[in-house]
């Protein structure tokens, strides 16, 4: 009634005038909605690039290890003194004083004791250790010498990768200035170089920067992951078949349902007390082990995997269901060929939600003892283990230059393990897809 | 005065009471001869509710042996509901109850001890959307023998597979693609397939709810076709909206308004010589 009253004399307005009048409005609205969107994701990866260029920039450098370059005379007589070549024998002999002999023939004008000593912590204290190795793997070389690359010590490392800056004054830096001139020899003679990294993929925890690796971890990450999924993927899967397609709906399924939802948006952390007071004090598993992590992450990750694969469950066509009770299908034989394998897809996407969640949690397995000092690798589901985000954890606590890197660099181990189990994933998906 | 007699039989097998009853009960009872002479399936005094609404109110009919029933109706007057019945499909909704007896063969369905799953390979459905299984035609009419264990061998099943795919007239154009998708065919040529795959485990009865309502007309004139050709081996009862489809494929037709079965006959008569108003205004189109 408006509308016409307010018409200017003599011509009546069409519902296209009025259309075209707004239509500029609109249009606007739609404008400004697309550039918000488009910066919301702008600045959303500008964020996930940034993220990943600090961590892989400080991180990179983990990857190699700075040795030194040692001519190093494997006497028999220091080694194998008998020539029995028993392995016993030849893990008993004094590895590193052959080390230091090596570097300090390198320097004869080096004699004050002070100043040997001094000389010497340029060598990692795992250096024997692996010399010892490499011996014992090839018993053939005693007797000669060899040049070997002998494993810096950690702060000679940051030294050479440039995080401890030569020019500085003495006092501030780690690496006192006479050091930094035999350094300097022996890069001038090549004996120092860069080399990959192993160490860092098949050493456990250590004190020392350059002997501390991510194989314990990695290990840990991989058992309880493997027992939760084990544990996680068939119950989930279960309750929510039955919830959703069995069970009756009353009160006590509507409960069941509100409470899982709300189990699934508890912090983590309380489910470490759980495990804490459950599993550990009162049915006695052994703390610190991936079995007992893996049990606390299962409480975890069942809520997450049972709502995705109910939501999977409730997204099948029921003309499905229909067509198998059709022809005579029990309800469990329509459940497992037609309605599980057409949620599968659902429900392995729910799961890898799950278990990437698992996979980064932290919080709870502080609660059961995972954050101990583990050097040992584990090599089953009740050995002792720490996991990668806890490893990351108390890296990132170190106070050595050295752990900076290696934190960084664990973080991006993580992610590739996170990225290798969606990888998965999708493989499976695809597999479980096809077979239609 | 019929009604009455009804209503009291009915307080005697169901929990509900007369009075009850009778608020819901129509003045009319249904018109035409419920019984056939030859009857596969009986039903008596059948009353469904979906909690506290009743779908179906106190009908009674039979199924004869070769025979094409169908069910005609204005949209929610309960022929899909009560089709569903004779197989129990509605045990699947909640909230369904079924009263009153429906046999098959002598064999009261609802009994108790009576399992619905050897029920439902011998009164087979056909549903109104196409619903293959997301699997290879092969596995479609396969699917019901090999649950049902109805073969020996794989020779067995393949020459069952291939007489029902006859039977339902899809043989030819799909024996060189057997391994492909059920889901990749045409709209008629699934439908097809869900009638090869009912038919694969040898059902006595076959209901039909609505089967050509999703497809072309001449996918629809296939089917009826061969609706008339399995007539020789089953029983079949059909729901369908089109009258044209029911005059062309039934010989008995029963006509369904709000819950009550309101006229039943020989489809000819039915058709030219309607005896109730409703059925009547149905027919000529008057509504629905």
């Amino acid at each position: 009634m408006n509308e016409l009253t307010s018409n200017p004399p003599g011509r009546p307005r069409r519902t296209l005038d009025i259309v075209q009048a707004s239509l500029k409005r609109r249009y606007a609205r739609e404008r400004r909605f697309r550039f918000l969107g488009a910066t919301a994701v702008i600045l959303g990866l500008t964020f996930v690039v940034l993220l990943f260029a600090d961590i892989i920039l400080k991180g990179y450098t983990a990857f190699q290890q700075t040795y030194i370059r040692l001519p190093i005379e494997l006497a028999a007589e220091s080694i194998d003194p008998d020539g029995t070549r028993d392995p016993e024998t030849l893990a008993q002999a004094d590895y590193m004083k052959l080390i230091r002999e090596a570097l300090q023939a390198r320097f004869p004008d080096v004699t004050d004791r002070n100043e040997r000593r001094l000389l010497s912590s340029m060598i990692s204290v795992g250096a024997a250790d692996l010399l010892r190795q490499q011996v014992m793997d090839d018993p053939d070389l005693i007797g000669t010498t060899q040049e070997f690359w002998i494993l810096a010590a950690a702060d000679i490392d940051m030294l050479i990768k440039g995080h401890i800056d030569r020019k500085a004054a003495e006092a501030d830096r780690r690496v006192k200035d006479q050091m930094i001139g035999w350094i300097e020899r022996l890069e001038a003679e090549g004996r120092i170089a860069k080399r990959f990294n192993t160490i860092f993929f098949t050493h456990g925890n250590s004190r020392e920067p350059e002997l501390s690796g991510i194989a314990g971890a990695l290990m840990g990450s991989f058992y309880t992951l493997l027992l939760t999924l084990v544990l996680s993927f068939p119950i989930g899967v279960g309750a929510a078949l039955y919830l959703e397609e069995f069970a009756p709906k009353n009160r006590w399924t509507d409960l069941i349902e509100v409470n899982i939802n709300n189990l699934a948006a508890v912090p983590s952390i309380v489910f470490g007390l759980l495990g804490l007071a459950v599993f550990i004090t009162f049915f006695g598993v052994p703390r610190s082990t991936p079995l007992v992590a893996a049990l606390v992450l299962t409480l975890m990750t069942l809520p997450t995997i049972i709502i995705a694969s109910r939501a999977a469950l409730k997204s099948v066509p029921p003309s499905i269901r229909e067509a198998a009770l059709g022809v005579g299908a029990s309800p469990l034989q329509t459940q497992f060929h037609h309605v599980l394998p057409l949620a599968m897809p659902g429900m392995l996407t729910g799961t890898i939600i799950g278990m990437a969640q698992a996979l980064g949690e932290t919080a709870p397995l502080l609660m059961i003892g995972m954050i101990a000092f583990i050097v040992d690798i584990p090599k089953g589901f009740t050995d002792v283990a720490t996991v990668l985000p806890v490893q990351i954890y108390l890296w990132a606590d170190s106070p050595e230059r050295g752990f900076v890197e290696r934190t960084s660099a664990a973080i991006m181990v993580l992610l590739a393990f996170l990225f290798a189990m969606n990888l998965a994933a999708v493989l499976l998906r695809r597999r479980f897809e096809r077979r239609w | 005065m019929n009604t009455l007699v009804e209503t009291m039989n009915k307080t005697t097998t169901g929990a509900i009471s007369a009075a009850e009853l009778a608020k819901d009960r129509p003045s009319a009872a249904t018109i035409g001869d419920v019984t056939v002479a030859n009857p596969r399936m009986t039903c008596r005094n059948v009353d469904v509710w979906y909690g506290s609404k009743q779908a179906i109110k106190n009908v009674s009919l039979d199924l004869g042996k070769n025979e094409v029933l169908s069910m005609i109706g204005p949209s929610g007057c309960g022929k899909s509901t009560f089709l569903r019945c004779l197989n129990r499909m509605n045990d699947t909704i909640p909230g369904c109850r079924v009263t009153g007896s429906i046999k098959l063969d002598g064999q009261d369905i609802y009994d108790k001890g009576l399992d619905p799953v050897p029920l439902r390979a011998q009164v087979g459905m056909v549903f109104q959307k196409p619903n293959p299984f997301p699997k290879s035609i092969y596995e479609n009419v396969a699917y019901g023998p090999r649950i049902h264990g109805l073969t020996n061998n794989k020779a067995e099943l393949d020459e069952l597979v291939e007489t029902s795919l006859r039977k339902a007239g899809l043989w030819d154009e799909v024996k060189d693609r057997l391994d492909q998708p059920g889901t990749g065919l045409s709209g008629g040529q699934q439908q097809r397939l869900c009638i090869a795959r009912t038919i694969a485990v040898s059902p006595e009865v076959i209901l039909m709810d609505e089967p050509c309502s999703a497809l072309d007309p001449i996918a629809t004139a296939i089917i009826e076709e061969l609706i008339d050709e399995l007539r020789a081996n089953y029983t079949i009862a059909i729901v369908t909206h089109s009258m044209q489809q029911a005059a062309r494929v039934s010989q008995r037709t029963a006509y369904f308004h709000l819950g009550d079965l309101i006229e039943v006959g020989e489809t000819n008569q039915i058709f030219t010589n309607p005896q109730h108003k409703l059925t009547e205004d149905y027919i000529t189109g008057r509504f629905g």
